[in-house]
Parts: C-alpha cells; structure tokens; sequence
C-alpha cells in the first residue's frame, strides 16, 4: 500500500479554480489524477466539475478535457475510446460524474457503456445530491437528509449503484473516499491498468450543500467510513472484498456513534432519535450483508 | 475562415486571486511540523506546498483559507488566524 | 449526368436503397467511429454499416448504443480528438437526442448525420414528412437535402468536406421510405478521388490531444456568449458559396452537378415557380413541364438543396425573374405557415420588387403529393400574377376535413 509520502509530487488540477472552500471532490480529482498522470482524457458531464474547472478562456484542469451535456458522459467517453483505439493512440479515457450524472440521469447510458465492456475508468464523486444545482436530492441521497426537495428529510435510502455496476460483470468497481487518499490512489492505480469499463465512486463532501464547516469534509469523510455508513469495497473479477479502511468497521462494536457523523452536518440536524435509529438499522443491516460477502464471488 | 471554439487553456488562477476569498489564514508552526505532507495531501486547492524535504508552505495567493489541513493536522502544527 | 453517361465510373454501378447508398458513402469517407441506434426508416444504415465492418473488415467502430442521445454522445467523443464521426437518425429519435445535437453544432465538431425523415407523434405516425430534417437549422448545423439515391451518396461526400472546412457538423436529410426503402442505380466514384476530395489531414483545432493539452466546453461569461453565437452564425451565413464550389468540384471528378445551394429546373423564361426539397422535386419538374405544355404557362421549379446555409443571395437571383414562388413545405411551423415559406419571405423581403411567395403545406405524415397538386400550385400562381386570385397566408395541399368532422369534441 501506498504511503502519504509517496503520492506523486505532481499536480494536473491547478490553484485558483471554482472550487468552494473545503471542496471534497477537488481532493479526490486532484490525488486520481496524480495516480493517472499526463496521458489522459477527462469526459465530464454537468456536475460541480463543470464549475470547478473555471470558465474560458481558462481552464484549471492541465489534462485534455471534453465537457458534455448530462446524461452523455458514458457514451462521448465510449465514441473517444473507440477513436483512440482507431487512431492508434493509448491513454486512459477517465469520466470524471458526479452522482445525479450516474445515479440518475446519466444511469442508461453508464450501463450501456458497462454492458458493452467498454475500455474506460469511469469516476464517480458522490457528494450525495444535485450540489451544482442547489442541492436537490439524488438518489444518491441517503435516507433521512435534508436537501432543497427533501425539507424534512428524505424517506428513500441511497441506490446501490456499485453494485448495479458490478451486475455489469465488469472486471472492476470500488468505493473509495476523499479521506482516505492512499486507499483511493491505490485503486486507481490498480484500475488504471485494468481493461474494460471500471467503476469508482468516491465519497466526496459538499461544505456548502451538506451545511459542513469547510475545514471539516476529510472528517466527515472519514466518519463515514467509522461509522459504517459509507463502506469501501472492491468487487474484482466478481470477487466482492472490504477494503482496509473499512474493515474493523464491519463488526457493529468498533463503529463509532453515529451521532459524531450527523452532529457535525447541517443536512441532519433535524433527525430526531427514532430517525437515527431507523438509519441505525440499515447501517447495521448492510454491514453485516457485507461482511457475509467479504470474500466472496458475487456476480 | 476564423473559428470560435469553445476551448480554454490551463491556467493557474482561472478563477482569479482565490487567496481575496479567504477570512482566515492558515499558518504553519515550522517547529512543530513533523513533516508528513497529510495536509497537503488533503488540500483542496493545491495551495499547500510539498517541497523536497516534505516541509510544506502555503501558497497564500490562491489559498481560499477552508482550513482543511488545519483540521488534519495531528500535531496542531497548522494554526489559522485572522486574515 | 446520368450514369450510363458517366463511363469513368460505369464500372461502379450497385442498385441500392438510399439508405445502403449512405452507408457506402460513410464506408467510402473512411469514417473512423459511428453511433447505432434503431430507428425506422433510418435503421438499416447501420445494419448496412456494421455489416461492411464484420464482413469487409472495414477498419471502423461502431457503437451499438443504448440511445440517440448516446449515438450522438459517441459522435462527438470520436470526433472530439479528432476522428472522422457517423450517425444516422429520425423522427422521435431525432428529438430525443436534440440535447447532443445543439452542444455539438456549438461544439464546432465536424460531425456527419443522416436524417431519413418521418413525422411525429402523438399519434404514432411511420410516414415521411421534413420537419424532422429541419429543426437541427436551428441547432447550429449546416442542413442539406439531396433527391434521389445518387445525390445522397454525393451528398455525404460533399457533407465531410463543407464539415470539414467549416467546423460546422452536417445533417443530410433524405425522405424516408421514398428515397430510403426504394432501389436505384447509383455509381460508386474510384475511392482515390474520394480519398483527395476529403482528406483527414484538414486542420482540427478543435481536438483534445494530450501533447497541447486543452478543455473543451466549459462555461463561458455571458459577456461572450454572444460571440459564440454570432461565429457560428457567420459560418453558416458566408457557407452559401463554399456549397456551390464543393458541388463544382464534385462534379469535375464525377460529372455529376447539382446546382450547390439550389438546382434550377426551367427557371431561365419562369413566370412562375414552386418551390420543393427532396424526392417530391421529380413530381415537381414533372408538372412544370405539363403546365408549360397544357397551359403555356412559364413554370419552373426551385429545388432547395442547401437549407443551412440558407441560400438568401441565389434566392434573391432568382427572385428577380419570377413573378411568383409557391414553396411547398412538406412540414409546418404551427399558426404562422410553412417552415421554408417563412424563411423564403424573410430573405426576399427587401428586395424591391419582390415576387409574391405563397406557402402551400401537404404531405404530413406521408400523405400522397401528386403530379396534379404541383400542377394545381403552379396554375394558382399563374392566377395570383394575373391578379386573379388572392394570396392567402397558407394554403394547404390535400387536406380533406370532411373525413375526421365526425371524431371533433367539443371541450
């Protein structure tokens, strides 16, 4: 496993974007892109991204970029990738989507391109909601969260994309997050080298949209996966296995309170216990699904 | 025939002084440092500088000051103030 | 030229559907990436394609897609580093994947569709009709639309070239089921002339490479989004030359001339003349010819071939010599006319001496279009000259209320 120090010294997202303070997906975008190097195209869809990347004539991103419209991320990456293939040049072609782009309207064409086992990474930097866009609930959104549509709490729980991925029989789909860079490079790294579609998703903290104080997105992050609300995995060759970070967190005991989690984010401070304790349940539920398939050929 | 296309250059600062948006500053307490670059590998912005010896700076014309690497900082090396 | 004429070529004869035609020419163009999605009667392009490549061994991609939307999502990540692009669509597939169409006129990105035009539902409808072919106008796309299976092979040829010189992508349209289900002999041009007419090596400032690194796309002030608009705007508007030269260059290597912007049918003594896109135009000449015969009177036919750019300085020539345009708009813009009629009285409107133009609509939904009703326009327009008979905002061709009076509600 890779160390801290041993992340690569160069950067390919450059200072003085339109990031928001404390952004988690510019942490994820810059350390992904330090694991994949120069020879890469980005496809992004709208996403926080398109913000993020600053307007023309400038552009913060130091890697061949294509913007496209939402739901077409997937297929404009496949026409690349083809066209790469046709005209005799090797580099990896990474789609850089937020959830309302994969979860949602992006969804048909993410599984055409997965079906067809196209030769692409594709990322997905889940912050969880419509963040660009004033924050809408996703269906990424997990149960219980206030966004702009959900006022008094969501009352569906998040898809389950990874795993829909990994229905695909694609040879590759991780989680990963922000807080836990090492874990995230190394996973690209190994994906980099990988053929056919890879997917990614990475928990990636919105201070503005999630009502975090800015200094504090690794933390959530990392509460995230303390808490086992946002356990990463890999599901390789079909093989499903609990990443490193999370695998103490599997067993109920060693999960910290779910309260140090919520109590830091505005978007749950109106749950009231029999709430948390319904979010409780699934979290225990899941992990314990998990922990039957750790190990496992699921798919 | 003369085409506008729709494409942009990298450029640091593509959004301006990102430092103007700041209301705090993060400072680093050199003493106290122990060197593990986990601040600059949490920094959203790319502003906390690595150099060789793994003692980082801020880059303070860009730092938007969310004070991230203050937060990760397991030593406290890392103090903001006031801007 | 006909082909039997046309002895460089006479070796290269197939008998093909307009849509097989498409699909040779885009084999013929060496098209490096092409999206497939089904839809009639567009869907056997593809099907001809992907043959080509699995038993040809083509050296081509084709991405069996989920979607229009992805079809075009394909063209344009192809063509966005610089790959020769392909797609093929219509009707509701046409407007399902409009969101890619638009970002990609407005991506500068030489990309090539056929439409094979078929109206549009509720209710569900097969049948030909053009309003499918002319909405990209507005999406920042040159528009053209040839008359029969030969033209059209020439027409995707010449569509890579003025794409390719532009940065403006291409829609050729071609009537559905008329033209796209029915067998013609085309002749197959030697592929060096292919090969030189539209050569891959043009400029392409628009494709991302990892050497010089770029983004492409990303938002843009609103103080300059107006230039944006005005350059594509100016490309279109000054193209209308570049359609006539690609058409003369054409037919230097070929024999085969279609008039670029406009084919002039009987126009050089025309009093009167009716104005058509597509396969319809036979029917047109057809009754230009009997009118002059039956009646004597002066009558010729407009064949529109270029709709983007929209030939406002050839159209305003010929304004000059008739007295009166009838344009027959096999597709409407609803309570005001047909689409072309209102973009005909737009562009001749300053002219001093304009002609009367007279918007005739018919043949929605593949409703027949005789002979006898071009014959019919051509006579009325004789009588709207003579001052005896009243231009009217739209006339309409073959409309028969009689027949769905008794499925009216009242609400």
């Amino acid at each position: 496993m890779t160390s801290i120090k041993q992340l690569p010294y160069e950067e390919y997202f450059l200072a003085g974007n339109g990031s928001c303070p404390g952004c988690g997906l510019t942490i994820g975008l810059r350390n992904v892109l330090k694991a994949l190097g120069k020879n890469v195209y980005m496809v992004v869809p709208a996403s926080c991204s398109s913000v993020v990347q600053s307007p023309f004539p400038n552009s913060s991103a130091t890697v061949p970029l294509l913007n496209t419209p939402f739901a077409a991320s997937a297929a404009a990456a496949s026409g690349m990738v083809r066209a790469l293939k046709i005209m005799g040049k090797d580099a990896v072609v990474m789609v850089w989507a937020g959830d309302g782009g994969t979860f949602d309207i992006g969804l048909a064409t993410v599984s055409g391109a997965a079906e067809r086992n196209e030769d692409l990474l594709y990322i997905c930097y889940d912050n969880e909601a419509y963040m660009n866009t004033g924050g809408h609930r996703s269906s990424a959104t997990p149960l219980g969260t206030f966004t702009g549509t959900t006022p008094t709490g969501k009352r569906e729980n998040k898809k389950n994309v990874p795993l829909i991925m990994a229905a695909h029989g694609i040879p590759y789909v991780a989680t990963a997050s922000i807080a836990f860079v090492t874990d995230l490079y190394d996973k690209i790294m190994k994906a980099k080298d990988m053929k056919g579609f890879r997917y990614i998703q990475i928990y990636s903290p919105c201070t503005p949209g999630w009502l975090l104080p800015t200094e504090k997105s690794v933390e959530s992050a990392k509460l995230a996966v303390q808490t086992g609300i946002y356990p990463l995995f890999e599901i390789e060759g079909g093989i499903f296995k609990i990443s490193a970070p999370s695998k103490a967190y599997l067993k109920k005991e060693k999960r910290k309170p779910l309260h140090d989690y919520f109590k830091i984010q505005g978007r749950f401070k109106h749950l009231k216990e029999e709430h948390i304790k319904l979010i409780e349940q699934w979290i225990d539920q899941m992990n314990e699904e998990y922990a039957a398939l750790d190990g496992k050929k699921i798919f | 025939m003369k085409v506008l296309i729709p494409k942009s250059k990298p450029a640091k600062g593509a959004v301006g002084k990102t430092g103007l948006w700041r209301t705090s500053k993060p400072v680093v307490n050199h003493n106290k440092c122990i060197k593990c670059v986990i601040c600059w590998a949490f920094c959203p912005e790319t502003t906390i500088l690595r150099f060789e010896d793994n003692s980082v700076d801020i880059d303070y014309e860009y730092c938007k000051g969310c004070g991230v690497c203050a937060n990760e900082c397991p030593v406290n090396a890392i103090e903001m103030v006031e801007d | 030229m006909s082909i039997i004429e046309d002895k460089k070529s006479l070796s290269n004869v197939k008998v093909v559907t307009a849509n097989e035609a498409v699909a040779l020419a885009v084999k013929c163009a060496k098209v490096d990436v092409g999206g497939a999605y089904p839809i009639s009667p567009q869907t056997s392009i593809m099907e001809y394609l992907t043959k080509y490549i699995e038993t040809e061994n083509i050296p081509m991609e084709i991405v069996r897609v989920e979607s229009e939307h992805s079809a075009m999502a394909v063209a344009m990540g192809a063509a966005a580093v610089g790959a020769r692009a392909f797609t093929a669509t219509a009707s509701q597939g046409l407007l399902y994947m409009a969101e890619m169409v638009y970002w990609v006129g407005s991506s500068r990105l030489p990309v090539v569709m056929a439409i094979t035009s078929r109206a549009m539902g509720a209710p569900w409808i097969l049948g030909n009709e053009h309003t499918d072919v002319l909405l990209p106008r507005e999406w920042g796309w040159m528009v053209l639309f040839p008359e029969d299976n030969q033209e059209v092979f020439d027409t995707i040829i010449q569509a890579y070239k003025l794409a390719d010189t532009t940065l403006v992508p291409v829609v050729v349209g071609l009537d559905g089921f008329i033209l796209s289900h029915t067998t013609m002999p085309i002749s197959i041009p030697d592929q060096s002339i292919i090969d030189n007419f539209i050569p891959k090596n043009t400029p392409k400032p628009y494709a991302l490479n990892t050497e010089d690194p770029f983004t492409h796309g990303n938002a843009v002030h609103s103080n300059l989004y107006l230039e944006f608009r005005h350059n594509i705007f100016k490309t279109i508007e000054d193209s209308e030359d570049l359609v006539d030269e690609i058409d003369k260059e054409w037919s230097k290597l070929t024999g085969r001339s279609y008039g670029g912007v406009i084919e002039e049918f009987l126009l050089d003594d025309a009093e009167v003349a009716v104005l058509v896109m597509g396969a319809s135009s036979g029917d047109a000449k057809e009754a230009a010819k009997k009118v002059r015969e039956k009646y004597g009177i002066k009558a010729g036919v407009i064949r529109l071939r270029s709709i983007r750019p929209f030939p406002v300085k050839r159209l305003s020539k010929i304004a000059q010599k008739v007295k009166a345009i009838g344009v027959f708009d096999r597709n409407m813009s609803p309570g005001l006319g047909g689409m072309i009629a209102t973009e005909v009285k737009f562009a001749l409107y300053d002219l001093k001496n304009r002609p009367i133009v007279q918007s005739y609509i018919g043949g929605l939904g593949g409703k027949d279009v005789k002979i006898a009703d071009f014959e019919n326009i051509l006579v009325e327009l004789k009588e709207m000259v003579d001052g005896k008979r009243e231009v009217e905002k739209v006339k309409w061709v073959g409309l028969d209320l009689a027949a769905i009076e008794k499925f009216l509600e009242e609400v």
